[in-house]
């Protein structure tokens, strides 16, 4: 990161959001290359993402899974750490579930399994993104590497016990038996319908309050404790953070438990909140996905709210685009969020020189003259 | 026995057919990070370009003309990387990533957009695609040397010209970064680029010619996925093999030979995989292929993390470099 002369507000909200349109604006080109119209596309994406009903359930579920991976990477960019596992710690996340609903339902209070399970899914998170903590701070690999390695293995873990062990009987498709009844987590719209209110049925359940919970917890965690000060001195320097006996190690390792276990948590969402079941790949990329909205969200949890909305609703309005169109499905939202990840990660800093020439002529000129 | 020897030789011809596109691959990898160039987005390249190979072979009939325009958008895709972390000095990480992803979505919805049949492109008959090519003198071998002869006929003979291209591309790779003073200013470049730079070289310029090369590679294996051993593009048809690629690059030390072994050996162990399902084995029972196929990254992990002799990457690696004024 380099330092940067611009106003604060500039910063913050100027830039990432000259980022994103360009990001749009270059999505829109080739919307319109393929031979259909941009803003058509973008009204029937706006519209499946909050008009229709049950449209905006949706999207809060999906920009559930976001908050957690989008933390998972903050939390790990906060000490310089590159995360990109999050898609095999989620995945093992998963696995926590699994293993704590299926041993444990049927003999334990429901609602003390599920605080294990979701327990469980942060421990086999942690534990997965420990291991690549504890070989980058006392091996010396690279962790990007090593968590892309994790990636694979944790998913060939995950197809070997659910096409093997783990596997329900009588079932073809690689996945565990159902979890006993009421090892879920309330979805909203029964709770609104409950109450008289008439919402769409959606998938958006309890954990959109937990991961709320959790973006709570990371500020305070970054910007008011001990450790996060010390997670955030080791990542400005390694060796100031040595030289003020921190123990970058540990800070690097521990980080890593933090950032794997809120990657973990997004199977809440997934699991314990939707399929009751661990199934295949029911990751889908949110763990990448998280990275792009770390990157527009500047690390912070405010930002990385926003950032989750707006992915939240890139997946769900994506989704509609399947109906409308022939020839935009769903694959849009990918590559949207591949440009997403180009103009506000790779190229971030592509408006600083023309912006700070900018600002800079205002100021002088603004300066009163002293001679 | 000799059906044993005979299932080892066809398990060997596979084991060079899946390394194919990981030589390409890992020798593209080899040729950027030497350079101080982090590139995960060897996946998205190849992606890019199995999808333009077979589309353009399928419109124009000709596999060649498919291959140049592969390696031409795979180029394209390089020169975005380069743009982004050589020019605007963007993380490299993350811009792989993006390429990656980009690369994901675009060859499904150009795809879709051209031939409506959910992100497939059209089967490529035989004369669009680059088929195997059976060498001379097989009954000859075969009649008068048993062993060598069940070699020549299964392992050297009926492979395609990529696969060729591709043990070449190692040589070429190691040619040109040892033997070469571009090579040696490309190695330079990638460990202490100040001294590149001082020598009145520039960083820069080095840095985009070895990302251009590394983009060819990836085109080859890309056109050899869906133009070669494929007869036509798949969504998502790479399948990690950028990754296991990324890998055996750093198993091989960032050196071309030992890359090479690297690939075979990963190689192997997929041709082996496919093979042994369901197979009871004396002592240990059944291997399950599923986890046989992780193997490759957990040899890298343990690679990386010392514990079977160091590695060291290139020193500059990962860092955009700033010219002092």
């Amino acid at each position: 990161m380099q330092a940067s002369r611009l106003p604060r507000y500039v910063d913050i909200v100027l830039i990432p959001v000259l980022n994103l349109l360009t990001a749009l604006f270059v999505a829109g080109i080739i919307i319109a290359i393929i031979g259909e119209n941009p803003f058509t596309a973008l009204s029937v994406m706006l519209k499946g993402a909050f008009v229709y009903k049950g449209g905006l359930g949706y999207t809060l579920f999906y920009t559930t899974n976001f908050i957690f991976t989008g933390l998972a990477v903050a939390v790990a960019f906060h000490a310089m750490l590159f995360n990109i596992g999050g898609e095999g710690q989620a995945a093992m996340g998963g696995l926590g579930i699994g293993l704590v609903a299926i041993s444990l339902g049927s003999y334990l209070p429901v609602i003390i399994v599920i605080f294990l399970a979701i327990l469980g899914s942060a421990l086999f998170g942690a534990i997965w993104g420990v291991i690549p903590g504890y070989l980058q701070a006392k091996r010396g690999s690279h962790i990007v590497i090593t968590t892309i390695m994790f990636n694979f293995i944790a998913s060939a873990i995950l197809v070997w016990l659910l096409a093997g062990m783990l596997m329900a009987p009588n079932q073809m498709s690689p996945e565990t038996v159902s979890f006993s009844d009421g090892v879920a987590l309330w979805q909203f719209h029964e709770i609104f319908n409950k109450l008289g209110f008439d919402v769409g049925r959606s998938p958006l359940n309890l954990s959109f309050v937990i991961a709320l919970i959790c973006c709570l917890l990371v500020w305070l965690l970054i910007w008011r404790t001990r450790l996060g000060y010390r997670i955030r001195a080791t990542g400005f320097s390694l060796k100031a953070s040595a030289y003020a006996g921190y123990r970058p190690e540990t800070i690097i390792i521990v980080t890593m438990a933090i950032s794997g276990g809120l990657a973990g948590m997004m199977a809440v969402n997934e699991i314990l909140g939707v399929q009751h079941r661990v199934i295949l790949n029911f990751t889908s990329g949110y763990g990448f996905t998280g990275i792009a909205v770390a990157l527009m969200g500047r690390n912070h949890p405010v930002g990385i709210i926003f950032a989750s909305l707006l992915f939240g609703a890139l997946f769900q309005g994506g989704a509609e685009l399947d109906f409308e169109f022939q020839a935009i499905t769903r694959d849009m939202v990918l590559m949207i969020q591949g440009l997403i990840i180009l103009f506000s990660g790779a190229l971030a800093y592509m408006f600083n020189p023309a912006l700070e020439k900018l600002f800079l002529r205002n100021e002088l000129m603004m300066r009163p003259k002293n001679d | 026995m000799t059906d044993f020897w005979f299932q080892f030789v066809l398990t060997l011809d596979s084991t060079l057919r899946v390394a194919t596109p990981l030589i390409f691959c890992a020798m593209a990898g080899i040729f950027s990070e030497r350079s101080g160039i982090i590139d995960i987005s060897l996946e998205g390249k190849m992606l890019m370009a199995a999808f333009v190979a077979a589309a353009v072979a399928y419109g124009t009939g000709s596999p060649w003309i498919g291959a140049v325009a592969a390696v031409l958008v795979s180029i394209i895709a390089s020169l975005i990387h380069g743009f982004a972390c050589i020019i605007h000095r963007g993380n490299q990480v993350i811009s792989g990533l993006a390429i990656n992803i980009l690369a994901s979505g675009l060859t499904v919805i150009i795809g879709i957009a051209l031939f409506r049949q959910g992100g497939l492109t059209p089967t490529l008959t035989k004369t669009s695609r680059f088929n195997s090519i059976e060498l001379p003198f097989i009954e000859f071998f075969e009649l008068h040397t048993p062993i060598f002869g069940v070699i020549y006929k299964h392992l050297i003979s009926g492979h395609n010209i990529l696969v060729w291209a591709a043990i070449v591309s190692v040589a070429i790779t190691y040619y040109i970064l040892f033997k070469t003073t571009f090579g040696l200013r490309l190695r330079a470049v990638g460990e202490k680029p100040e001294a590149i730079d001082s020598a009145g070289i520039s960083v820069t310029k080095m840095r985009f010619q070895a990302i251009i090369i590394a983009g060819i590679l990836c085109g080859l294996a890309g056109v050899y996925l869906s133009t070669a051993t494929g007869a036509g593009f798949v969504k998502e048809m790479t399948a990690g093999k950028g990754y296991i690629a990324l890998a055996a690059m750093i198993f091989g030390k960032w050196r071309p030979v030992p890359a090479l072994f690297a690939c075979l050996l990963f190689g192997f162990l997929e041709a082996v995989a496919t093979r042994i399902q369901g197979i009871e084995f004396i002592l240990i029972g059944e291997i399950s292929s599923d986890l046989l196929i992780a193997l490759p990254y957990l040899l890298t992990v343990i690679l990386l993390a010392g514990f079977i002799g160091g590695v060291t990457p290139p020193r500059a690696i990962g860092q955009p470099y700033i010219k002092e004024r």
